[in-house]
């Protein structure tokens, strides 16, 4: 698991509080968005809090770009580490104007030594939109704008690692809607790590670089978006199987108001979203909107198919039903510039962008006699565009 | 008429002595048993209580004995050189002290508990410390309850009658406060003093209250969430 930037993040925790074990030893990315997934009880808050110090778990280890945070003989205190957190809830001081919960943040750390900064206090403020709440009290705000200012005010500590218990479970569709994409610029401003908890596939594909999935205190799956996505023993696989991909808007097919948008396994017709040519977009594509043919079909109203080969079947799911990954054949045309593509956060996924899955009917695996290595062509139904 | 003046000054003076003292002592005790969970805190809770269902006389008999030359305090006090302290001014102050320390620490220790933990590791979170902690997040928001604390613990200390009399005696201008100067004026059947005395702490209770209520409900309309 080679990693490109920066020491990774080192933690292991072995503790039981009354009936929960939390038994995790893990390598974290030290840049992107890393992702605790787990139903509730999997124990994704209780690590969250101990990567913070709110939690103490005694014969535990944690080592954050080559500083020990915690060790043998070591615990840093929670106000000691430079963190950002967001909680659940969005928490504001009652007591203080918006403002003044943001400098509650900007003078603490300018007390102590800080020889960064992740962000100035004018462009957070812009970041998040709340030029406008500044002088407002918490209680005159909506669940929405708290937790905007929330994640304002964790900014403002200039933290060298963010951490974000699940920011929008408490907040109603609408809400979530609101602030995804504050969060999203988020991922693509900042340079520091963040790690971020959720039970939500939708922000899991839409925010992760990196997924660490948490089920009763154990981690059952640990990789890149992609790794985790494609591995058909993967937890995530029982209801939510779909790959994510990383393209490129190519050009505009004006007439019919569709766009091409290239990736590392080929290229994809979608709806034209008014997005510039050049633009990234991550796509989601579920596996049950992949049907597999022998040949390819041109007498269909089928828009995206693309020549893959079988590399690997799963045992039967329920219902009858299999999961095909694919690797697609496609290599990546001159026109197509990787380079634009693979940006920073996207190069842990390189190895596996170019795989689909697939979700067919046991009986269409056998009828079409699929098998590792047989040669198909995807059709692809549906495409989702997360951003 | 100068008498009846002498003693509410001296009530005025106690009053805002103890529960000045009250505010610093009964702070960390508050905060403790908000915080704490050491199997013993029920107890200290129990002793801090004590005073609200024990006899104001039986508060004073003790304090008396701990405070005369024959007890730890007032031999404390006379190895000192400050002599003993019954019968002082100062006396009435550690007696009242004990006594309206419920008054005190209670308001205190919910205020503190109403906070909650969240706030605290926000602040953690946030670089500040646990003395910044305390600072800038408990005192700030157990506000109302310092205000509570205080009036409480004032009006107490107005109202009270048995320990003064055990303790302090009844010397004009050192220990005759206005109850117990009070109860002398109905000795001695002097009831035109006596109502001009009574009507002077009843206004003044009400008052008290009545500012106590409005304040609270303002708090609390101002403080509770609103979404």
């Amino acid at each position: 698991m080679a990693r490109d930037t920066g020491v990774p993040i080192g933690a292991q925790f072995t503790h039981c509080y009354d009936e929960f074990v939390l038994d995790v030893n893990l390598a974290l990315p030290a840049k992107g968005v890393t992702v605790l997934y787990g139903q509730s009880g999997s124990g994704k808050t209780t690590l969250l809090r101990c990567l913070a110090g709110l939690m103490h778990a005694p014969g535990g280890t944690l080592s954050i770009g080559g500083d020990q945070w915690q060790g043998d003989e070591v615990f840093v205190p929670t106000h000691k580490r430079p963190i950002g957190y967001v909680f659940q809830e969005p928490s504001l001081f009652e007591h203080l104007t918006v403002e003044g919960n943001l400098s509650y943040a900007q003078k603490r750390v300018d007390l102590a030594d800080s020889s960064r900064s992740v962000l100035s206090s004018k462009e957070v403020i812009e970041l998040l939109g709340i030029e406008n709440l500044l002088q407002r009290k918490p209680n005159q705000l909506s669940g929405g704008e708290k937790q905007r200012v929330a994640i304002a005010r964790a900014l403002f500590s200039q933290p060298e690692l963010l951490l974000m218990d699940e920011p929008l479970a408490s907040l109603d569709t609408q809400r979530k809607r609101e602030i995804l994409p504050y969060l999203e610029k988020l991922r693509h401003e900042l340079e520091i790590p963040i790690i971020y908890v959720t039970h939500s596939i939708d922000e899991l594909s839409r925010l992760a670089d990196w997924v660490v999935v948490l089920d009763k205190g154990r981690v059952v799956a640990d990789g890149s978006l992609a790794d985790v996505l494609t591995a058909l023993d993967s937890p995530l696989q029982l209801d939510d199987a779909g790959v994510v991909l990383e393209t490129t808007i190519l050009a505009r097919e004006a007439q019919w108001a569709l766009m091409r948008v290239g990736f590392s396994g080929g290229e994809l017709l979608l709806a034209d979203n008014g997005r510039a040519e050049g633009e990234t977009l991550r796509v989601r594509v579920d596996a049950r909107d992949v049907s597999l043919t022998l040949s390819q079909h041109t007498d269909t109203s089928i828009l995206n198919a693309l020549p893959a080969t079988v590399i690997e079947i799963s045992a039967c799911l329920s219902q009858g039903a299999v999961l095909v990954k694919l690797c697609l054949d496609h290599q990546s045309t001159a026109a197509f510039d990787e380079s634009k593509v693979m940006d920073e956060q996207s190069k842990a996924s390189r190895g596996s962008s170019g795989m689909l899955l697939s979700r067919i009917t046991r009986r269409s695996a056998d009828y079409l006699e699929l098998a590792v290595g047989s040669q198909v062509w995807a059709q692809i139904k549906s495409v989702a565009v997360l951003r | 008429m100068d008498e009846n003046l002498a003693a509410i000054w001296l009530t005025l003076r106690l009053a805002a002595t103890v529960t000045l003292v009250l505010l610093l002592v009964g702070t960390p005790i508050a905060w403790w048993l908000a915080r704490t969970r050491v199997w013993f805190k029920g107890a200290i809770a129990a002793i801090v209580a004590l005073p609200l269902v024990l006899p104001p006389t039986v508060l004073g008999f003790y304090l008396l004995l701990t405070m005369g030359p024959n007890g730890p305090i007032g031999a404390l006090t006379q190895s000192l050189g400050i002599g003993l302290l019954p019968f002082t001014f100062w006396g009435l102050v550690i007696a009242s002290c004990f006594y309206s320390l419920p008054f005190v620490v209670q308001p205190l220790q919910n205020a503190f508990e109403a906070i909650g933990e969240r706030p605290f590791e926000v602040a953690a979170t946030l670089r500040a410390g646990p003395w910044d902690r305390f600072a800038s997040v408990a005192l700030p928001l157990a506000k109302p309850g310092f205000i509570t604390a205080a009036i409480l613990g004032f009006a107490h200390t107005v109202g009270e009658f048995g320990v003064v009399l055990m303790i302090g005696g009844n010397i004009p201008g050192v220990t005759r406060v206005v109850s117990v100067q009070l109860y002398d004026h109905v000795e001695a059947l002097d009831y035109g003093q006596a109502h001009w005395l009574s009507g002077a702490l009843l206004l003044f209770s009400f008052v008290v209250l009545f500012s106590l209520y409005t304040f609270n409900r303002r708090a609390s309309s101002s403080v509770g969430p609103r979404v």
